[in-house]
């Protein structure tokens, strides 16, 4: 970039947040990527700058990063292993109707 | 313009002119500061304006593109949007100077932009009602367009404006170096009195104050505590706005001109 004297993204004054997009009326917002901003509104905005532009979505979250609480990678095999011999647990095996839509 | 001392009863023929006249002002408007503005695009500050800037420059040339290609057919002489975007002779343009200005640093750019949208925003709001179709369509998706380049740039405005001594002292250099600028805007030359003469005469403004009553209304400096000193915008006593008012007049509907008062 061509100010070198200091990365408004690295000084503190511009956080990290999370960008949710929702692609559509009666979908969940999904996660799609992180932005810097100063505050709230500018997050909102330049979510929208950078991740809608090519009509990806009809409504915007932001929420900063440091807000979020992870899982410890360090647990991921009790965590999640577990789980991949459970397949009785995907709703695989029904036929779903079409009136239902998206589950 | 040639002068309108042979104004005749056929307005439709005046309307043309006048018509093709507004379209290359408004077309060099945007092309003229759609260009600056992509000036930014890989120099931006931050990779999220590195997207934004020219996401507005886009909305700017699309907008120039409509103008240049109505102004093309209501020319009627072979020539294409091409044209008039690239092979006119730089003294043809007649944009104003402000958008021509270098972009600066990114205060500059952003006080500019702001300038540019509170001022168009007004004016396609009021397109978006014109008796000519093509425009009030393209001013329906116009004044969404300029209603974010407000939000986006003003947004911009005001944490510069109250950000760091740094930040607040460039925003304040931008608003001395543009203020001049802002003039400019509101004033009246030949081709806006013939705009409004003598069939437009009736809704000739006394003054530029309505349309910078809009323009004011959306100042961020409102609630920036770093530039509450607004400068009086520099409108000369007696300019006219009629730059754009032609279109604003309700048409005959068997001949499609300016009804008259």
């Amino acid at each position: 970039m061509s100010d070198d004297r200091q990365n408004p993204a690295s000084s503190g004054l511009m956080p990290l947040w999370e960008v949710f997009i929702r692609p559509r009326t009666g979908l969940a917002h999904s996660h799609v990527g992180s932005v810097h901003a100063s505050d709230e509104v500018m997050a909102v905005q330049a979510a929208r700058d950078v991740y809608t532009r090519r009509g990806e979505g009809v409504s915007i979250w932001v929420v900063p990063s440091a807000s979020i609480t992870a899982s410890d990678p360090d647990q991921r095999d009790e965590n999640f292993d577990p789980a991949a011999s459970k397949i009785y647990r995907h709703p695989s095996f029904y036929d779903i109707p079409d009136d239902v839509g998206h589950m | 313009m040639t002068g309108r001392d042979d104004l005749t009863d056929d307005p439709a023929v005046d309307l043309a002119d006048d018509l093709l006249a507004l379209l290359l002002r408004i077309g060099d408007d945007h092309l003229i500061l759609g260009h600056r503005l992509s000036e930014w695009c890989g120099h931006a500050p931050m990779l999220e304006e590195d997207l934004a800037l020219p996401n507005m420059a886009l909305d700017l040339i699309g907008t120039a593109r409509m103008c240049y290609g109505y102004a093309a057919e209501i020319e009627g002489g072979g020539r294409s949007e091409d044209d008039y975007a690239f092979l006119r002779d730089g003294t043809d343009f007649r944009h104003m100077l402000m958008v021509e200005r270098p972009n600066g640093d990114f205060a500059h750019t952003m006080l500019r932009q702001f300038l540019f949208a509170a001022w168009m925003h007004p004016l396609w709001d009021g397109l978006t009602g014109a008796p000519d179709a093509r425009l009030a369509d393209h001013a329906g998706k116009a004044v969404k367009e300029m209603a974010y380049h407000i939000r986006h740039s003003g947004e911009w405005v005001i944490r510069l404006g109250d950000g760091t001594a740094e930040s607040a002292h460039r925003m304040r250099a931008a608003l001395d170096d543009l203020g001049p600028y802002i003039g400019e805007m509101f004033e009246s030359d030949e081709t806006a009195d013939a705009l409004s003469w003598p069939a437009f005469f009736l809704i000739r403004l006394p003054s530029g104050r309505r349309l910078t009553a809009p323009l004011r209304a959306h100042l961020p400096w409102r609630s920036c505590r770093h530039l509450t000193s607004l400068p009086e915008f520099p409108v000369a006593a007696g300019a006219v706005t009629a730059r754009f008012l032609v279109i604003f007049l309700p048409r005959c509907s068997s001949c499609s001109g300016p009804i008259r008062g």
